[in-house]
């Protein structure tokens, strides 16, 4: 059997399968249902300065092949995520986990970012400035390279860990974004946050979401997500992670093959609490029907 | 929490838009009255979250309204038909506060949860009151099977063409009793946390993603701090409840 690892950053893994933040909680929710262990890594749940509680309910929409969630980055807070939620995640997973950081200033991020690079077991820090959920905050950064290049470079002053920036979908040219986080020091970029959407209630002729609007994520994005992660995989040199849609191991494989080091599985995660353990499961099985000996063989094989 | 297949056995009308649907599989993952189970269904993204009715070792009762696509395609299925399930969600009833003489008070849909409670406390020994809340007579249901359980049963219809005229709350003035469970409409939940003199516990809804505590969809603010209605709830304590979240 060939070999499923990828390099992340310098980090090995032993596969390319990473849940995506805000669908894998902190990790110990699976863990009662596999062992998450057998995971690449996972993206955890995204992390501000302050706690939130996160926009009022409903935040949940359903659409054809997808959800539009609107949750409003709800965490504790970084203090309480690294005195209460990484020592419960440490008694479960026991590899370098992915930190994902939000925040509403540069300031904010500096400090959730250097918070969180005095913990041993992050082994990135996953940087969203992408969240389509919160007003004046997330992706007013990922819309706008200058922003966008302003928030890496404060990050990468206050960590010696990789900095993976989360880009949203939501602009009219992401390449021009990721470039210039690269430009300003990024390790690697990831992509693609949800796309802006809304779902109205027949019954009450108002939107489903309490927020108005969500962010609409599923297998109904993934088209858009290849697309985004082949035009940029194209346009610069650090690694990227792929994200939106993926449900199965064929689509890890097209990822890939659009130029994707590593894949994170969002959505899917919420349907089947099992569907990472699947596609790693499925994962030879169709490495063998393509004629692929390892996977980073492949890495952008489509260019 | 169990991911797994089960069967129907049959599917049936109650009244116009309520169905009661009898499965076998695993059910292993119930462990409290109040759970719920989530319901996998063909060309639907997210899952169907539906109380629990009843269940024992190898059957699981559903009893759900038609309100949308997804429960209107599983009204037409039929016996022998598959559905993945995942069990035991939820944190459910606690029991052991029930004392001598529980009331529990159903609203519509929400009436389904509580007949595995019944059936729970009267196999206790308790002297179980049920008030049934309804819009109208001919959306009644279950009254016979609560009655068979030895329960007092009570309906009660807004328009007052069965039973007491009125609502939930409005046999309670006269009623000597324990302890109270309840789920509905958030309306009468409200009506049953002021009107009530024990305390008690009240059983949510809310729109669900993932429904096993992943995805934060559900969130409410309680007294006791941020809960997941599907994790932590859907049952709580009337002490924790804040009602402005």
């Amino acid at each position: 059997m060939g070999s499923l690892s990828v390099n992340l950053c310098g980090i090995e893994l032993d596969n390319p399968i990473i849940p995506a933040s805000g669908t894998f909680g902190y990790g110990y929710e699976f863990a009662e249902l596999y062992d998450i262990n057998i995971l690449g890594t996972f993206s955890f749940k995204g992390t501000t300065k302050e706690p939130r509680f996160g926009n009022p309910t409903p935040r949940i929409a359903e659409c054809t092949a997808g959800m539009i969630n609107a949750v409003g980055l709800q965490n504790p807070g970084v203090d309480k995520v690294i005195a209460e939620e990484l020592p419960k995640l440490k008694k479960c997973f026991h590899k370098p986990v992915m930190a994902n950081v939000s925040g509403f200033s540069v300031a904010d991020y500096a400090y959730t970012c250097e918070k969180l690079d005095k913990e041993d077991q992050v082994g990135w820090l996953e940087v969203n400035v992408s969240c389509p959920n919160v007003h004046g905050g997330g992706m007013s950064f990922g819309t706008c390279p200058e922003a966008a290049a302003e928030v890496t470079a404060a990050v990468k002053k206050v960590t010696t860990k990789p900095v993976i920036i989360k880009l949203s979908p939501n602009v009219t040219d992401i390449v021009s974004i990721a470039r210039a986080c690269e430009d300003a020091g990024a390790d690697g970029i990831s992509l693609i946050n949800t796309l802006l959407g809304m779902r109205i209630d027949l019954r009450t002729r108002k939107p489903v979401i309490a927020n108005k609007m969500g962010g609409f994520s599923g297998p109904a994005v993934f088209p858009v997500a290849l697309r985004m992660v082949y035009q940029v995989a194209s346009a610069v040199s650090i690694p990227v992670v792929g994200m939106g849609g993926v449900s199965s191991a064929e689509d890890v494989v097209e990822m890939l093959l659009a130029g994707a080091s590593a894949v994170e599985v969002g959505a899917a995660n919420l349907v089947n609490p099992y569907a990472c353990r699947d596609i790693i499961r499925d994962l030879p099985g169709v490495m063998e029907k393509y004629k692929i000996q390892n996977l980073k063989d492949i890495i952008g094989g489509a260019h | 929490m169990k991911q797994s297949i089960f069967r129907i056995l049959t599917n049936v009308p109650l009244t116009d838009c309520v169905y009661k649907m009898v499965l076998s599989g695993d059910t292993s993952a119930i462990t409290a009255p109040g759970q719920f189970v989530s319901i996998q269904l063909a060309g639907k993204f997210l899952r169907r979250p539906i109380s629990v009715c009843d269940y024992d070792k190898t059957s699981l009762t559903l009893v759900y309204k038609v309100v949308g696509k997804g429960t209107e395609m599983m009204s037409r299925m039929v016996p022998g038909e598959e559905l993945d399930i995942l069990t035991g969600l939820g944190n459910g009833y606690d029991l052991t506060p029930a004392g001598d003489k529980p009331v529990l008070l159903g609203g519509g849909v929400g009436v389904p949860p509580l007949y595995h409670l019944a059936k729970r406390l009267t196999a206790m020994g308790k002297d179980v009151t049920v008030i049934l809340g309804f819009n109208t007579g001919n959306e009644v249901f279950y009254e016979e099977e609560f009655r068979a359980l030895g329960c007092r049963v009570i309906v009660a219809t807004a328009d007052g063409s069965c039973g007491v005229k009125g609502f939930a709350t409005t046999p309670l003035t006269d009623l000597d009793y324990s302890y109270f469970y309840t789920c509905g409409p958030e309306p009468m939940l409200k009506a049953i946390y002021k009107a009530t003199v024990t305390s008690g516990q009240m059983s949510f809804e809310e729109r669900m993603g993932c429904g096993f505590g992943a995805c934060m969809g559900c969130s409410c603010k309680t007294l006791t701090g941020c809960k997941r209605i599907c994790k932590d709830g859907p049952v709580m304590k009337k002490e924790e409840i804040l009602w402005d979240r």
